[in-house]
Protein backbone atom coordinates (compact mmCIF):
# COMPACT_ATOMS: atom_id res chain seq x y z
CA UNK A 1 0.00 0.00 0.00
CA UNK A 2 1.25 3.50 -0.80
CA UNK A 3 2.25 5.54 2.16
CA UNK A 4 -0.33 7.89 3.55
CA UNK A 5 1.02 11.37 3.03
CA UNK A 6 0.87 14.10 5.65
CA UNK A 7 -1.87 16.66 5.26
CA UNK A 8 -1.11 19.27 2.61
CA UNK A 9 1.80 17.35 1.15
CA UNK A 10 2.07 16.46 -2.52
CA UNK A 11 3.05 12.97 -3.49
CA UNK A 12 6.75 12.87 -4.18
CA UNK A 13 7.13 9.14 -4.60
CA UNK A 14 4.81 9.18 -7.56
CA UNK A 15 6.97 11.59 -9.50
CA UNK A 16 10.02 9.40 -8.99
CA UNK A 17 8.37 6.49 -10.74
CA UNK A 18 9.27 5.06 -14.10
CA UNK A 19 9.78 7.42 -17.02
CA UNK A 20 6.38 6.49 -18.39
CA UNK A 21 4.66 8.20 -15.48
CA UNK A 22 4.56 11.65 -17.07
CA UNK A 23 3.19 10.23 -20.32
CA UNK A 24 0.47 8.25 -18.52
CA UNK A 25 -0.39 11.16 -16.29
CA UNK A 26 -0.74 13.50 -19.26
CA UNK A 27 -2.89 10.96 -21.14
CA UNK A 28 -5.28 10.44 -18.26
CA UNK A 29 -5.55 14.20 -17.71
CA UNK A 30 -6.57 14.65 -21.35
CA UNK A 31 -9.16 11.92 -20.95
CA UNK A 32 -10.30 13.45 -17.67
CA UNK A 33 -10.97 16.70 -19.48
CA UNK A 34 -13.04 14.83 -22.10
CA UNK A 35 -15.17 13.51 -19.26
CA UNK A 36 -15.85 17.05 -18.10
CA UNK A 37 -13.16 17.30 -15.44
CA UNK A 38 -10.86 20.26 -14.90
CA UNK A 39 -7.26 19.00 -14.98
CA UNK A 40 -5.96 22.05 -13.09
CA UNK A 41 -7.90 20.92 -10.03
CA UNK A 42 -5.89 17.70 -9.95
CA UNK A 43 -2.68 19.67 -9.65
CA UNK A 44 -3.76 22.23 -7.07
CA UNK A 45 -2.31 21.63 -3.59
CA UNK A 46 -5.39 22.90 -1.77
CA UNK A 47 -7.63 20.31 -3.49
CA UNK A 48 -7.51 16.71 -2.27
CA UNK A 49 -7.34 14.35 -5.23
CA UNK A 50 -6.45 10.93 -6.54
CA UNK A 51 -5.61 9.95 -10.11
CA UNK A 52 -5.88 6.28 -11.04
CA UNK A 53 -5.20 4.86 -14.49
CA UNK A 54 -5.79 1.15 -14.93
CA UNK A 55 -4.22 -0.39 -11.84
CA UNK A 56 -1.77 2.44 -11.30
CA UNK A 57 -2.09 5.20 -8.75
CA UNK A 58 -0.57 8.10 -10.64
CA UNK A 59 -1.09 10.84 -8.06
CA UNK A 60 -2.59 11.46 -4.66
CA UNK A 61 -2.91 14.82 -2.99
CA UNK A 62 -4.14 15.28 0.54
CA UNK A 63 -5.49 18.20 2.52
CA UNK A 64 -6.07 18.62 6.23
CA UNK A 65 -8.66 16.15 7.48
CA UNK A 66 -8.82 14.08 4.28
CA UNK A 67 -6.83 10.88 4.07
CA UNK A 68 -6.59 8.75 0.93
CA UNK A 69 -4.87 5.39 1.01
CA UNK A 70 -4.53 3.64 -2.32
CA UNK A 71 -3.26 0.15 -2.98
CA UNK A 72 -2.50 -1.20 -6.43
CA UNK A 73 -4.10 -4.58 -7.22
CA UNK A 74 -3.59 -6.92 -10.16
CA UNK A 75 -6.51 -5.44 -12.11
CA UNK A 76 -7.27 -2.24 -10.32
CA UNK A 77 -6.98 -0.29 -7.13
CA UNK A 78 -8.29 -0.48 -3.59
CA UNK A 79 -8.81 2.95 -2.03
CA UNK A 80 -9.82 4.01 1.44
CA UNK A 81 -10.90 7.60 1.89
CA UNK A 82 -11.36 8.90 5.39
CA UNK A 83 -12.64 12.33 6.35
CA UNK A 84 -11.89 13.18 9.96
CA UNK A 85 -14.80 14.00 12.31
CA UNK A 86 -15.87 17.63 12.23
CA UNK A 87 -13.85 18.44 9.10
CA UNK A 88 -15.43 20.92 6.67
CA UNK A 89 -13.60 20.35 3.41
CA UNK A 90 -13.47 23.62 1.44
CA UNK A 91 -13.05 22.19 -2.04
CA UNK A 92 -14.54 18.97 -3.39
CA UNK A 93 -12.20 16.02 -3.40
CA UNK A 94 -11.38 15.29 -7.05
CA UNK A 95 -11.16 11.69 -8.15
CA UNK A 96 -10.07 10.59 -11.61
CA UNK A 97 -10.49 6.96 -12.62
CA UNK A 98 -9.87 5.68 -16.10
CA UNK A 99 -8.12 3.49 -18.60
CA UNK A 100 -6.42 4.64 -21.74
CA UNK A 101 -6.06 1.20 -23.45
CA UNK A 102 -8.93 -0.06 -25.56
CA UNK A 103 -9.20 -3.43 -23.77
CA UNK A 104 -8.89 -4.73 -20.25
CA UNK A 105 -10.39 -4.80 -16.80
CA UNK A 106 -10.34 -2.20 -14.09
CA UNK A 107 -11.67 -2.96 -10.61
CA UNK A 108 -11.97 -0.14 -8.14
CA UNK A 109 -12.71 -1.19 -4.59
CA UNK A 110 -13.36 1.82 -2.45
CA UNK A 111 -14.36 2.68 1.05
CA UNK A 112 -15.56 6.10 2.15
CA UNK A 113 -15.68 6.86 5.85
CA UNK A 114 -17.13 10.29 6.57
CA UNK A 115 -16.56 11.15 10.21
CA UNK A 116 -19.16 12.47 12.59
CA UNK A 117 -20.23 16.03 11.72
CA UNK A 118 -17.91 16.27 8.70
CA UNK A 119 -18.93 17.91 5.42
CA UNK A 120 -17.32 16.92 2.16
CA UNK A 121 -18.01 16.83 -1.54
CA UNK A 122 -16.50 14.55 -4.17
CA UNK A 123 -16.21 15.13 -7.91
CA UNK A 124 -15.38 11.88 -9.64
CA UNK A 125 -14.75 11.51 -13.35
CA UNK A 126 -14.42 8.09 -14.94
CA UNK A 127 -13.02 8.12 -18.43
CA UNK A 128 -12.48 5.35 -20.96
CA UNK A 129 -12.01 7.30 -24.19
CA UNK A 130 -10.74 4.39 -26.30
CA UNK A 131 -12.90 1.56 -24.95
CA UNK A 132 -13.50 -1.28 -27.41
CA UNK A 133 -13.59 -4.30 -25.11
CA UNK A 134 -13.26 -3.05 -21.59
CA UNK A 135 -14.84 -3.73 -18.21
CA UNK A 136 -14.92 -1.29 -15.31
CA UNK A 137 -16.13 -2.68 -12.00
CA UNK A 138 -16.64 -0.49 -8.96
CA UNK A 139 -17.45 -1.79 -5.51
CA UNK A 140 -17.97 0.99 -3.02
CA UNK A 141 -18.80 1.04 0.68
CA UNK A 142 -19.94 4.36 2.09
CA UNK A 143 -20.41 5.18 5.75
CA UNK A 144 -21.79 8.62 6.53
CA UNK A 145 -21.57 8.96 10.27
CA UNK A 146 -23.81 10.87 12.63
CA UNK A 147 -24.55 14.41 11.43
CA UNK A 148 -22.12 14.19 8.53
CA UNK A 149 -22.79 15.31 4.97
CA UNK A 150 -21.38 13.72 1.81
CA UNK A 151 -22.06 14.92 -1.70
CA UNK A 152 -20.77 12.65 -4.42
CA UNK A 153 -20.98 13.43 -8.12
CA UNK A 154 -19.66 11.00 -10.71
CA UNK A 155 -19.51 11.74 -14.45
CA UNK A 156 -18.53 9.15 -17.04
CA UNK A 157 -17.15 9.34 -20.56
CA UNK A 158 -16.88 6.08 -22.50
CA UNK A 159 -15.77 7.16 -25.97
CA UNK A 160 -17.70 6.63 -29.20
CA UNK A 161 -17.55 2.85 -29.73
CA UNK A 162 -19.62 1.54 -26.86
CA UNK A 163 -17.45 -1.48 -26.21
CA UNK A 164 -17.51 -1.16 -22.47
CA UNK A 165 -19.24 -2.62 -19.46
CA UNK A 166 -19.54 -0.42 -16.41
CA UNK A 167 -20.76 -2.14 -13.27
CA UNK A 168 -20.81 0.11 -10.19
CA UNK A 169 -22.14 -1.36 -6.95
CA UNK A 170 -22.56 0.71 -3.82
CA UNK A 171 -23.65 -0.11 -0.28
CA UNK A 172 -24.20 2.93 1.87
CA UNK A 173 -25.01 3.38 5.52
CA UNK A 174 -26.23 6.72 6.77
CA UNK A 175 -26.21 7.22 10.52
CA UNK A 176 -28.52 9.47 12.50
CA UNK A 177 -28.97 12.92 10.88
CA UNK A 178 -26.41 12.09 8.23
CA UNK A 179 -26.88 13.22 4.62
CA UNK A 180 -25.83 11.62 1.38
CA UNK A 181 -26.37 13.09 -2.07
CA UNK A 182 -25.12 10.94 -4.91
CA UNK A 183 -25.33 11.76 -8.60
CA UNK A 184 -24.27 9.53 -11.49
CA UNK A 185 -24.12 10.97 -14.99
CA UNK A 186 -23.33 9.38 -18.36
CA UNK A 187 -24.67 11.70 -21.02
CA UNK A 188 -21.82 12.12 -23.49
CA UNK A 189 -20.46 9.52 -25.86
CA UNK A 190 -21.68 5.93 -25.85
CA UNK A 191 -22.87 4.06 -22.77
CA UNK A 192 -22.07 0.48 -23.72
CA UNK A 193 -23.52 -1.68 -20.96
CA UNK A 194 -24.20 0.06 -17.68
CA UNK A 195 -25.54 -1.58 -14.54
CA UNK A 196 -25.84 0.58 -11.46
CA UNK A 197 -26.66 -1.08 -8.17
CA UNK A 198 -27.11 1.09 -5.14
CA UNK A 199 -28.40 0.03 -1.72
CA UNK A 200 -28.65 2.41 1.17
CA UNK A 201 -29.83 2.15 4.77
CA UNK A 202 -30.88 5.40 6.43
CA UNK A 203 -31.08 5.89 10.18
CA UNK A 204 -33.23 8.37 12.10
CA UNK A 205 -33.45 11.85 10.56
CA UNK A 206 -30.94 10.84 7.93
CA UNK A 207 -31.49 11.81 4.30
CA UNK A 208 -30.44 10.36 0.99
CA UNK A 209 -30.86 11.60 -2.57
CA UNK A 210 -29.82 9.36 -5.44
CA UNK A 211 -29.74 10.82 -8.94
CA UNK A 212 -28.88 8.83 -12.05
CA UNK A 213 -28.78 10.25 -15.60
CA UNK A 214 -27.88 8.38 -18.76
CA UNK A 215 -28.29 8.81 -22.51
CA UNK A 216 -28.08 5.61 -24.54
CA UNK A 217 -27.92 5.11 -28.29
CA UNK A 218 -27.29 2.31 -30.82
CA UNK A 219 -27.30 -0.95 -28.83
CA UNK A 220 -26.49 0.55 -25.42
CA UNK A 221 -27.99 -1.07 -22.33
CA UNK A 222 -28.79 0.88 -19.18
CA UNK A 223 -29.99 -0.74 -15.99
CA UNK A 224 -30.44 0.99 -12.66
CA UNK A 225 -31.28 -0.96 -9.49
CA UNK A 226 -31.73 1.13 -6.38
CA UNK A 227 -32.95 0.15 -2.93
CA UNK A 228 -33.54 2.78 -0.28
CA UNK A 229 -34.39 1.54 3.21
CA UNK A 230 -35.67 4.29 5.47
CA UNK A 231 -35.15 2.54 8.77
CA UNK A 232 -35.06 5.35 11.29
CA UNK A 233 -37.71 7.74 12.52
CA UNK A 234 -38.00 10.74 10.20
CA UNK A 235 -35.60 9.30 7.63
CA UNK A 236 -36.06 10.71 4.13
CA UNK A 237 -35.13 9.38 0.74
CA UNK A 238 -35.48 10.49 -2.87
CA UNK A 239 -34.46 8.72 -6.04
CA UNK A 240 -34.48 10.66 -9.28
CA UNK A 241 -33.72 8.86 -12.53
CA UNK A 242 -33.52 10.50 -15.93
CA UNK A 243 -32.76 8.32 -18.92
CA UNK A 244 -33.08 8.80 -22.65
CA UNK A 245 -32.64 6.03 -25.18
CA UNK A 246 -32.76 6.03 -28.95
CA UNK A 247 -32.02 3.64 -31.82
CA UNK A 248 -32.11 0.14 -30.25
CA UNK A 249 -30.89 1.11 -26.80
CA UNK A 250 -32.65 -0.06 -23.65
CA UNK A 251 -33.20 1.52 -20.26
CA UNK A 252 -34.53 -0.40 -17.27
CA UNK A 253 -34.99 1.28 -13.94
CA UNK A 254 -35.90 -0.73 -10.85
CA UNK A 255 -36.29 1.25 -7.66
CA UNK A 256 -37.43 0.12 -4.25
CA UNK A 257 -38.15 2.41 -1.34
CA UNK A 258 -39.02 1.07 2.08
CA UNK A 259 -40.66 3.15 4.79
CA UNK A 260 -39.80 1.18 7.89
CA UNK A 261 -40.18 3.73 10.69
CA UNK A 262 -42.52 6.46 11.92
CA UNK A 263 -42.31 9.65 9.86
CA UNK A 264 -40.14 8.10 7.17
CA UNK A 265 -40.80 9.75 3.80
CA UNK A 266 -39.64 8.37 0.48
CA UNK A 267 -40.25 9.32 -3.12
CA UNK A 268 -39.14 7.80 -6.41
CA UNK A 269 -39.21 9.91 -9.56
CA UNK A 270 -38.36 8.43 -12.94
CA UNK A 271 -38.54 10.02 -16.39
CA UNK A 272 -37.45 8.13 -19.48
CA UNK A 273 -37.55 9.35 -23.08
CA UNK A 274 -37.75 6.82 -25.87
CA UNK A 275 -36.97 7.38 -29.56
CA UNK A 276 -36.80 5.04 -32.53
CA UNK A 277 -36.81 1.35 -31.65
CA UNK A 278 -35.50 1.89 -28.14
CA UNK A 279 -37.18 0.40 -25.06
CA UNK A 280 -37.62 1.82 -21.56
CA UNK A 281 -39.02 0.18 -18.46
CA UNK A 282 -39.59 1.46 -14.94
CA UNK A 283 -40.54 -0.80 -12.06
CA UNK A 284 -41.02 1.01 -8.76
CA UNK A 285 -41.56 -1.05 -5.64
CA UNK A 286 -43.06 0.59 -2.58
CA UNK A 287 -42.78 -1.13 0.80
CA UNK A 288 -44.20 0.38 3.97
CA UNK A 289 -43.83 -1.32 7.35
CA UNK A 290 -45.07 1.49 9.57
CA UNK A 291 -48.44 3.20 9.22
CA UNK A 292 -46.83 6.58 9.91
CA UNK A 293 -44.44 6.27 6.97
CA UNK A 294 -45.21 7.46 3.46
CA UNK A 295 -43.61 6.40 0.19
CA UNK A 296 -44.67 7.66 -3.25
CA UNK A 297 -43.53 7.30 -6.81
CA UNK A 298 -44.05 8.93 -10.17
CA UNK A 299 -42.90 7.80 -13.57
CA UNK A 300 -43.21 9.10 -17.09
CA UNK A 301 -42.03 7.21 -20.13
CA UNK A 302 -42.56 8.38 -23.67
CA UNK A 303 -41.37 10.49 -26.50
CA UNK A 304 -40.37 14.12 -26.17
CA UNK A 305 -43.19 16.59 -25.75
CA UNK A 306 -44.66 17.61 -29.10
CA UNK A 307 -45.01 21.21 -27.97
CA UNK A 308 -41.39 21.42 -26.81
CA UNK A 309 -40.25 19.89 -30.08
CA UNK A 310 -42.31 22.19 -32.29
CA UNK A 311 -41.35 25.26 -30.28
CA UNK A 312 -37.68 24.60 -30.99
CA UNK A 313 -38.42 23.72 -34.62
CA UNK A 314 -40.25 27.05 -34.91
CA UNK A 315 -36.90 28.65 -34.04
CA UNK A 316 -35.36 26.94 -37.06
CA UNK A 317 -33.87 23.80 -35.50
CA UNK A 318 -34.32 20.52 -37.34
CA UNK A 319 -36.07 17.71 -35.48
CA UNK A 320 -32.95 15.80 -34.45
CA UNK A 321 -31.25 18.90 -33.08
CA UNK A 322 -34.41 19.87 -31.20
CA UNK A 323 -34.74 16.39 -29.67
CA UNK A 324 -31.10 16.50 -28.61
CA UNK A 325 -31.55 19.84 -26.86
CA UNK A 326 -34.64 18.61 -25.04
CA UNK A 327 -32.93 15.41 -23.91
CA UNK A 328 -29.71 17.11 -22.86
CA UNK A 329 -31.76 19.66 -20.94
CA UNK A 330 -33.55 16.88 -19.10
CA UNK A 331 -30.20 15.27 -18.30
CA UNK A 332 -28.46 18.52 -17.33
CA UNK B 1 -45.98 49.79 -43.37
CA UNK B 2 -45.17 48.16 -46.68
CA UNK B 3 -47.71 47.16 -49.29
CA UNK B 4 -46.16 43.91 -50.51
CA UNK B 5 -47.99 40.80 -49.46
CA UNK B 6 -45.97 38.54 -47.13
CA UNK B 7 -48.57 35.98 -46.07
CA UNK B 8 -51.56 34.91 -48.08
CA UNK B 9 -54.00 32.33 -46.75
CA UNK B 10 -56.34 31.03 -49.44
CA UNK B 11 -59.50 29.11 -48.60
CA UNK B 12 -57.95 26.99 -45.85
CA UNK B 13 -60.07 24.23 -44.35
CA UNK B 14 -58.99 22.17 -41.36
CA UNK B 15 -60.75 19.23 -39.77
CA UNK B 16 -59.88 18.19 -36.23
CA UNK B 17 -61.40 15.24 -34.39
CA UNK B 18 -65.00 16.11 -33.75
CA UNK B 19 -65.15 19.40 -35.60
CA UNK B 20 -64.41 21.38 -38.73
CA UNK B 21 -62.36 24.13 -37.06
CA UNK B 22 -61.32 26.18 -40.09
CA UNK B 23 -63.88 26.71 -42.82
CA UNK B 24 -62.34 28.46 -45.77
CA UNK B 25 -60.05 31.01 -44.10
CA UNK B 26 -58.81 33.83 -46.31
CA UNK B 27 -56.30 36.28 -44.85
CA UNK B 28 -53.56 38.59 -46.10
CA UNK B 29 -50.68 40.02 -44.06
CA UNK B 30 -48.45 42.61 -45.68
CA UNK B 31 -44.75 43.24 -45.15
CA UNK B 32 -44.08 45.27 -42.02
CA UNK B 33 -47.74 45.17 -41.00
CA UNK B 34 -49.11 44.48 -37.54
CA UNK B 35 -52.31 42.60 -38.28
CA UNK B 36 -54.67 41.80 -35.43
CA UNK B 37 -56.87 38.72 -35.64
CA UNK B 38 -59.78 39.11 -33.28
CA UNK B 39 -62.16 36.39 -32.29
CA UNK B 40 -63.97 34.82 -29.38
CA UNK B 41 -62.66 31.77 -27.59
CA UNK B 42 -63.09 28.77 -29.83
CA UNK B 43 -63.47 30.77 -33.04
CA UNK B 44 -60.43 29.10 -34.64
CA UNK B 45 -57.64 31.59 -33.84
CA UNK B 46 -55.16 29.16 -32.32
CA UNK B 47 -56.01 26.46 -34.86
CA UNK B 48 -55.17 28.94 -37.60
CA UNK B 49 -51.88 29.87 -35.86
CA UNK B 50 -50.85 26.22 -35.61
CA UNK B 51 -51.90 25.60 -39.21
CA UNK B 52 -49.80 28.52 -40.42
CA UNK B 53 -46.81 27.18 -38.45
CA UNK B 54 -47.29 23.64 -39.81
CA UNK B 55 -47.74 21.98 -36.42
CA UNK B 56 -48.45 18.24 -36.36
CA UNK B 57 -52.16 17.49 -36.75
CA UNK B 58 -52.83 20.89 -38.31
CA UNK B 59 -52.36 20.20 -42.02
CA UNK B 60 -55.28 21.67 -43.99
CA UNK B 61 -57.50 19.45 -46.13
CA UNK B 62 -58.05 22.23 -48.59
CA UNK B 63 -56.56 25.56 -49.52
CA UNK B 64 -53.01 26.82 -49.49
CA UNK B 65 -50.70 29.10 -47.58
CA UNK B 66 -48.32 31.37 -49.47
CA UNK B 67 -45.34 32.99 -47.77
CA UNK B 68 -43.59 35.65 -49.81
CA UNK B 69 -45.17 34.08 -52.88
CA UNK B 70 -43.97 30.53 -52.04
CA UNK B 71 -46.49 27.79 -51.32
CA UNK B 72 -45.52 26.56 -47.84
CA UNK B 73 -48.62 24.40 -47.23
CA UNK B 74 -46.60 21.18 -47.32
CA UNK B 75 -43.48 22.44 -45.52
CA UNK B 76 -42.38 21.33 -42.06
CA UNK B 77 -42.23 23.62 -39.04
CA UNK B 78 -38.46 23.88 -39.41
CA UNK B 79 -38.67 24.75 -43.10
CA UNK B 80 -41.21 27.47 -42.41
CA UNK B 81 -39.08 28.86 -39.57
CA UNK B 82 -36.05 28.98 -41.83
CA UNK B 83 -38.05 31.06 -44.30
CA UNK B 84 -38.65 33.54 -41.48
CA UNK B 85 -41.99 32.47 -40.00
CA UNK B 86 -42.34 31.74 -36.30
CA UNK B 87 -44.92 31.41 -33.57
CA UNK B 88 -45.15 32.45 -29.94
CA UNK B 89 -47.43 29.79 -28.41
CA UNK B 90 -50.41 30.79 -26.33
CA UNK B 91 -49.19 28.45 -23.59
CA UNK B 92 -45.40 28.33 -23.91
CA UNK B 93 -43.53 25.04 -23.48
CA UNK B 94 -41.27 24.32 -20.51
CA UNK B 95 -37.71 23.21 -21.01
CA UNK B 96 -35.90 21.39 -18.23
CA UNK B 97 -32.25 22.33 -17.97
CA UNK B 98 -32.35 25.03 -20.65
CA UNK B 99 -31.26 28.48 -19.43
CA UNK B 100 -33.12 31.51 -20.75
CA UNK B 101 -30.04 32.91 -22.51
CA UNK B 102 -29.53 29.65 -24.43
CA UNK B 103 -33.22 29.46 -25.27
CA UNK B 104 -33.17 32.94 -26.77
CA UNK B 105 -29.94 32.23 -28.66
CA UNK B 106 -31.39 29.12 -30.36
CA UNK B 107 -33.32 31.05 -32.99
CA UNK B 108 -30.82 33.84 -33.58
CA UNK B 109 -28.81 33.85 -36.78
CA UNK B 110 -25.88 35.49 -35.00
CA UNK B 111 -26.39 35.11 -31.25
CA UNK B 112 -25.03 37.96 -29.20
CA UNK B 113 -25.26 38.81 -25.53
CA UNK B 114 -26.36 42.36 -26.38
CA UNK B 115 -29.29 41.19 -28.48
CA UNK B 116 -30.39 38.68 -25.82
CA UNK B 117 -30.29 41.34 -23.11
CA UNK B 118 -32.11 43.79 -25.36
CA UNK B 119 -34.87 41.24 -25.97
CA UNK B 120 -35.33 40.52 -22.27
CA UNK B 121 -35.40 44.20 -21.46
CA UNK B 122 -38.06 44.70 -24.16
CA UNK B 123 -40.41 42.40 -22.24
CA UNK B 124 -39.57 44.11 -18.93
CA UNK B 125 -37.42 41.27 -17.58
CA UNK B 126 -34.08 42.09 -15.98
CA UNK B 127 -31.28 40.31 -17.88
CA UNK B 128 -29.25 40.01 -14.68
CA UNK B 129 -32.09 38.14 -13.02
CA UNK B 130 -33.22 35.97 -15.93
CA UNK B 131 -30.30 35.08 -18.22
CA UNK B 132 -29.44 31.96 -16.26
CA UNK B 133 -32.96 31.04 -15.13
CA UNK B 134 -34.17 27.72 -16.46
CA UNK B 135 -37.24 27.90 -18.72
CA UNK B 136 -39.17 25.36 -16.65
CA UNK B 137 -41.99 25.25 -14.15
CA UNK B 138 -39.99 27.28 -11.64
CA UNK B 139 -41.00 30.29 -13.74
CA UNK B 140 -44.55 31.54 -13.59
CA UNK B 141 -46.76 31.30 -16.67
CA UNK B 142 -46.45 35.05 -17.19
CA UNK B 143 -42.65 34.94 -16.99
CA UNK B 144 -42.49 32.11 -19.53
CA UNK B 145 -44.86 34.03 -21.76
CA UNK B 146 -42.59 37.07 -21.72
CA UNK B 147 -39.50 34.93 -22.32
CA UNK B 148 -41.28 33.34 -25.29
CA UNK B 149 -41.98 36.79 -26.72
CA UNK B 150 -38.37 37.81 -26.09
CA UNK B 151 -37.20 34.70 -27.97
CA UNK B 152 -39.36 35.59 -30.95
CA UNK B 153 -38.14 39.19 -30.89
CA UNK B 154 -34.49 38.10 -30.63
CA UNK B 155 -34.98 35.85 -33.65
CA UNK B 156 -35.92 38.80 -35.89
CA UNK B 157 -38.32 36.76 -38.03
CA UNK B 158 -40.05 38.10 -41.11
CA UNK B 159 -43.45 37.16 -39.68
CA UNK B 160 -44.18 36.56 -36.00
CA UNK B 161 -47.49 34.95 -35.09
CA UNK B 162 -48.20 35.95 -31.51
CA UNK B 163 -50.99 33.86 -30.00
CA UNK B 164 -52.62 35.79 -27.16
CA UNK B 165 -49.37 37.54 -26.13
CA UNK B 166 -51.08 39.27 -23.23
CA UNK B 167 -52.66 36.22 -21.61
CA UNK B 168 -51.19 35.40 -18.22
CA UNK B 169 -49.09 38.56 -18.23
CA UNK B 170 -49.65 40.94 -15.33
CA UNK B 171 -51.48 44.17 -16.06
CA UNK B 172 -48.43 46.34 -15.45
CA UNK B 173 -46.62 44.67 -18.35
CA UNK B 174 -49.37 44.87 -20.95
CA UNK B 175 -48.05 48.26 -22.07
CA UNK B 176 -44.56 46.79 -22.55
CA UNK B 177 -45.98 43.95 -24.64
CA UNK B 178 -47.93 46.38 -26.82
CA UNK B 179 -44.81 48.55 -27.23
CA UNK B 180 -42.80 45.48 -28.23
CA UNK B 181 -45.34 44.58 -30.90
CA UNK B 182 -45.14 48.08 -32.36
CA UNK B 183 -41.35 47.93 -32.19
CA UNK B 184 -41.30 44.63 -34.08
CA UNK B 185 -43.42 46.19 -36.79
CA UNK B 186 -41.20 49.23 -37.05
CA UNK B 187 -38.09 47.04 -37.25
CA UNK B 188 -39.44 45.15 -40.25
CA UNK B 189 -41.07 42.13 -38.64
CA UNK B 190 -44.66 41.60 -39.70
CA UNK B 191 -46.88 40.52 -36.82
CA UNK B 192 -50.06 38.47 -36.85
CA UNK B 193 -51.45 39.36 -33.44
CA UNK B 194 -54.03 36.88 -32.26
CA UNK B 195 -56.24 38.08 -29.46
CA UNK B 196 -59.72 38.00 -28.04
CA UNK B 197 -59.26 41.41 -26.37
CA UNK B 198 -60.24 44.25 -28.65
CA UNK B 199 -57.99 46.68 -26.69
CA UNK B 200 -54.92 44.78 -27.90
CA UNK B 201 -55.95 45.41 -31.49
CA UNK B 202 -55.23 49.09 -30.88
CA UNK B 203 -51.56 48.50 -31.74
CA UNK B 204 -52.40 47.03 -35.14
CA UNK B 205 -52.35 48.59 -38.60
CA UNK B 206 -55.06 46.25 -39.85
CA UNK B 207 -57.49 43.89 -38.18
CA UNK B 208 -59.55 40.89 -39.16
CA UNK B 209 -62.34 39.14 -37.39
CA UNK B 210 -62.56 35.36 -37.24
CA UNK B 211 -65.82 33.66 -36.37
CA UNK B 212 -66.85 30.05 -36.70
CA UNK B 213 -63.58 29.12 -38.39
CA UNK B 214 -63.73 31.79 -41.10
CA UNK B 215 -62.48 35.36 -41.43
CA UNK B 216 -65.65 37.38 -41.79
CA UNK B 217 -64.30 40.92 -41.89
CA UNK B 218 -61.06 42.85 -42.45
CA UNK B 219 -60.59 46.56 -42.05
CA UNK B 220 -59.09 49.21 -39.85
CA UNK B 221 -58.64 48.20 -36.21
CA UNK B 222 -61.26 50.76 -35.20
CA UNK B 223 -63.86 49.30 -37.54
CA UNK B 224 -63.20 45.72 -36.60
CA UNK B 225 -62.96 46.47 -32.87
CA UNK B 226 -66.27 48.25 -33.05
CA UNK B 227 -67.89 45.31 -34.81
CA UNK B 228 -66.29 42.89 -32.35
CA UNK B 229 -67.34 44.86 -29.28
CA UNK B 230 -70.89 45.42 -30.46
CA UNK B 231 -71.74 42.14 -32.11
CA UNK B 232 -69.33 39.39 -31.00
CA UNK B 233 -68.89 40.00 -27.29
CA UNK B 234 -72.55 39.44 -26.49
CA UNK B 235 -72.27 36.07 -28.19
CA UNK B 236 -69.34 35.27 -25.89
CA UNK B 237 -71.77 35.59 -23.01
CA UNK B 238 -74.19 33.30 -24.81
CA UNK B 239 -71.44 30.79 -25.51
CA UNK B 240 -70.13 30.95 -21.97
CA UNK B 241 -66.59 30.86 -23.44
CA UNK B 242 -66.98 27.21 -24.30
CA UNK B 243 -64.96 25.64 -27.05
CA UNK B 244 -67.22 25.28 -30.02
CA UNK B 245 -67.75 22.11 -31.98
CA UNK B 246 -69.48 18.85 -31.31
CA UNK B 247 -68.33 18.73 -27.69
CA UNK B 248 -69.81 22.18 -27.03
CA UNK B 249 -73.28 21.02 -27.85
CA UNK B 250 -73.41 22.93 -31.08
CA UNK B 251 -74.09 26.29 -29.40
CA UNK B 252 -71.60 28.09 -31.59
CA UNK B 253 -72.93 26.52 -34.74
CA UNK B 254 -76.37 27.61 -33.70
CA UNK B 255 -75.18 31.22 -33.34
CA UNK B 256 -73.53 31.09 -36.74
CA UNK B 257 -76.42 29.22 -38.34
CA UNK B 258 -78.88 31.78 -37.04
CA UNK B 259 -76.95 34.33 -39.05
CA UNK B 260 -76.32 36.77 -36.23
CA UNK B 261 -72.66 37.26 -37.20
CA UNK B 262 -73.27 37.68 -40.87
CA UNK B 263 -75.97 40.29 -40.61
Amino acid sequence: MNSVLPAGARSSILEQRDPGWARDFEAILRAYEQAGGKPDALQTPRVASAVISGNRVLAVNLVAGVNIEAEELENGVRARIVVAPGTKVDYPVHLCFGMIPSEGLQEIISEFDIGEGAEVGFLAHCTFPNAVDLKHVMDARIHVRRGATMRYSEAHYHGSVGGIEVLPTTHAQIDEAGQLESEFSLVHGRVGRLEIQFEVDVAARGTVELVAKAYGSAGDQIRVDEVVRLNGEGARGLTRTRAAVRDRATSEVYTTAEGNAPGAVGHMDCTEIVRGEAMARNVPVVVVRDDRARVTHEAAIGSVSKKELETLMARGLDEDAAVDIIIRGMLA
Amino acid sequence: MGTDVLLEVEDVWLHRPGAEVLRGVNLTVRCGEVHALLGLNGSGKTSLALTLMGAGGYRPERGRILFDGQDITGLSVTERARLGLTLAWQEPARFEGLPTADYLALGMREPSRERIEEALTAVALSPAAYLSRIVNSALSGGERKRIELAAVYAMQPRLAILDEPDSGVDVLCIGDIMALIRRMGSEGTSVLLITHRDEMAGVADTASLICGGAVIDTGTPAEVREYFAQRCRPHGDLLGNQPWGAEAGGTYQRVVAEGVCSE
